[in-house]
């Protein structure tokens, strides 16, 4: 689904991602982990396409798309969340959801101009579904930034799975969650897989990441130092080393 | 009574200059190059009317569009750069304008006087208004069913998905380009838009005072283009259309009594206004209050 050969990013002097590969399949929840400063956030930048890459190759469905710009990534099926929220706060949810109209799973059978500038009956049916699914119906006609910190970040996911996308990037999604709100992290993402979503997931909560992915990507100082199942990983003396055995 | 009248001609004008900036702030980035638009539509306009002699409506839209296509072509490069770098690119397209008027000698004869636009002398006997028999009372109609048009469009644009992109380019454009906004497509269409705008509210101008010259389009008009909508509030149209009144009928006209005082005051109100309303004259709340006065439904999903 997505493959990266060779990718490198360098930031003057500094060698932020130094050559990394790494190929997600269909329907896997594809962990990317390492130690602060290890390249996870210029990674996902690239695939985004935040950042040009200095050198190598970003295949999505076997297409390059290394300097597409980032908004056609998204028609491409490409969709994110971010690791410090980045909601539109002076929208309300329902707006921040009607964003996603453009992506090409809601392309078909409307008009350009509906698109653009129909009214909020077109996109009715799959907004309240989509609030319904996230638990935000009661908050419909609220403004983004007044809902609490649990409720943005299921609105964020809500906002990228909006454009139906065939991978999707999950940039730490635990940061700042309590335990409790761990373990729901941990069964929506199982459930989205179980939707057939393929997911990449960067994350520093080493017990979520070892629970939910099927296969684990190890990034320390911009290199790839180990790549396999969960339990594969754990047991590689690299990786235990570049976490000094907290892995 | 022509006082009013013109008054009230003078604010509709005023109001098609801070709606035209309105839909561009709608997206954060902040324009002085409204008054130039509105200087293309004023010398187009009136060129047409008195040169051609054309009808006012289709000179107006005329102007309306040269004002539109100058937008879109200044739009691509300026809106590559952000925040204060945008603003200087915009005030010097702005100054350019005026000084390309400055420079602007077109005039051809018309019995034995010669009119048309000539440089800094300026473009006088723009009469189409009392040649046509038009009194002042038509007239500030005419002018408030153009305004009316306008504002109710953008108001449409703003309860439409276009007007949340715009919002949304405007609040976070990274997060805005990852749900798939093509940020130069958005910000060009939003400048565009109000360089129509722009130009249809020259083109009033230049009938409504009958001679334009370059220094009727300086910095100080740019500024007033964006203080409306910034102090009237984003939320609505209906904050511009109150600012300008505010501004125009109360502060300008309104103050004229206290003679010399009148513009220290005006300043002091304006800073008055902006931190008794910081979200604008009409902000959120008061647009969600207007909208039930006005017997809208509120949306459930």
């Amino acid at each position: 689904m997505l493959e990266v050969r060779g990718l490198a990013k360098h930031f003057g002097g500094v060698r932020a991602v130094d050559g990394i590969d790494f190929a997600i399949r269909p329907g896997e929840i594809f962990g990317l982990i390492g130690p602060n400063g290890s390249g996870k956030s210029t990674t996902v930048n690239l695939v985004c396409g935040l950042y040009e890459p200095t050198a190598g190759q970003i295949l999505f469905e076997g297409q390059d798309i290394a300097r597409v710009p980032t908004h056609k990534r998204l028609a491409l099926g490409l969709a994110r969340t971010f690791q410090n929220i980045r909601l539109f706060a002076n929208l309300t949810v329902w707006e921040n959801l009607w964003m996603a109209e453009n992506a090409p799973a809601h392309q078909a059978g409307t008009s350009f101009l509906k698109r653009w500038v129909g009214g909020r009956s077109d996109a009715r049916e799959r907004i309240t579904r989509a609030l319904e699914f996230s638990g935000l119906a009661h908050r419909a006609d609220d403004l983004a930034g007044s809902l609490a910190f649990g409720e943005q970040r299921r609105l964020e996911l809500a906002r990228a799975l909006a454009a139906k996308p065939k991978l999707l990037l999950l940039d730490e999604p635990a940061a700042g969650m309590n335990a409790g709100e761990i373990a729901q992290l941990d069964e929506r993402i199982r459930a989205l897989q179980g939707q057939g979503y393929t997911i990449l997931l960067i994350e520093h909560h080493m017990e979520l990441v070892m629970a939910v992915t099927d296969r684990v990507c190890v990034l320390n100082f911009g290199r790839k130092i180990a790549e396999g199942t969960p339990a594969e990983v754990q047991a590689d003396p690299a990786v235990r080393e570049a976490y000094l055995g907290t892995a | 009574m022509d006082f009013y009248y013109s008054l009230a001609q003078i604010i509709g004008f005023h109001t098609l200059l801070g709606l035209s900036a309105y839909i561009v702030l709608q997206t954060g980035q902040v324009t002085l190059a409204q008054a130039g638009f509105f200087a293309i539509g004023a010398y187009v306009a009136g060129m047409l009317t008195v040169l051609a002699g054309w009808h006012l409506v289709p000179a107006m839209i005329v102007a309306g569009l040269a004002a539109a296509i100058m937008a879109c072509l200044v739009g691509f490069p300026a809106l590559r750069v952000r925040g204060l770098m945008l603003v200087i690119a915009t005030l010097a397209f702005g100054e350019a304008v005026r000084l390309f008027f400055f420079n602007f000698d077109y005039q051809i004869a018309k019995g034995d006087v010669k009119i048309g636009p000539l440089g800094g002398e300026g473009f006088r006997q723009i009469r189409w208004f009392p040649e046509n028999g038009w009194t002042s009372f038509e007239i500030m109609l005419f002018v408030w069913a153009v305004v009316a048009l306008v504002a109710g469009a953008l108001w449409w644009i703003d309860r439409s998905r276009f007007g949340a992109v715009l919002r949304a380019v405007g609040e976070d454009e990274l997060a805005a380009q990852s749900v798939g906004i093509n940020l130069t497509a958005v910000k060009v269409t939003a400048m565009t838009i109000g360089g129509f705008i722009a130009g249809l509210g020259g083109s009033i101008y230049a009938h409504y005072t009958t001679h334009i010259e370059h220094a009727n389009f300086n910095v100080l008009l740019a500024t007033f283009a964006i203080a409306y909508p910034i102090l009237g509030g984003l939320r609505s149209v209906f904050g511009t259309i109150v600012a300008v009144i505010f501004v125009q009928g109360f502060l300008v006209e309104g103050l004229r009594f206290m003679g010399d005082w009148r513009n220290l005051l005006f300043g002091a109100l304006i800073v008055a206004a902006m931190n008794l309303r910081p979200h604008g004259l009409i902000d959120a709340a008061t647009a969600r209050r207007l909208a039930r006065l006005f017997g809208r439904e509120q949306r459930r999903a």
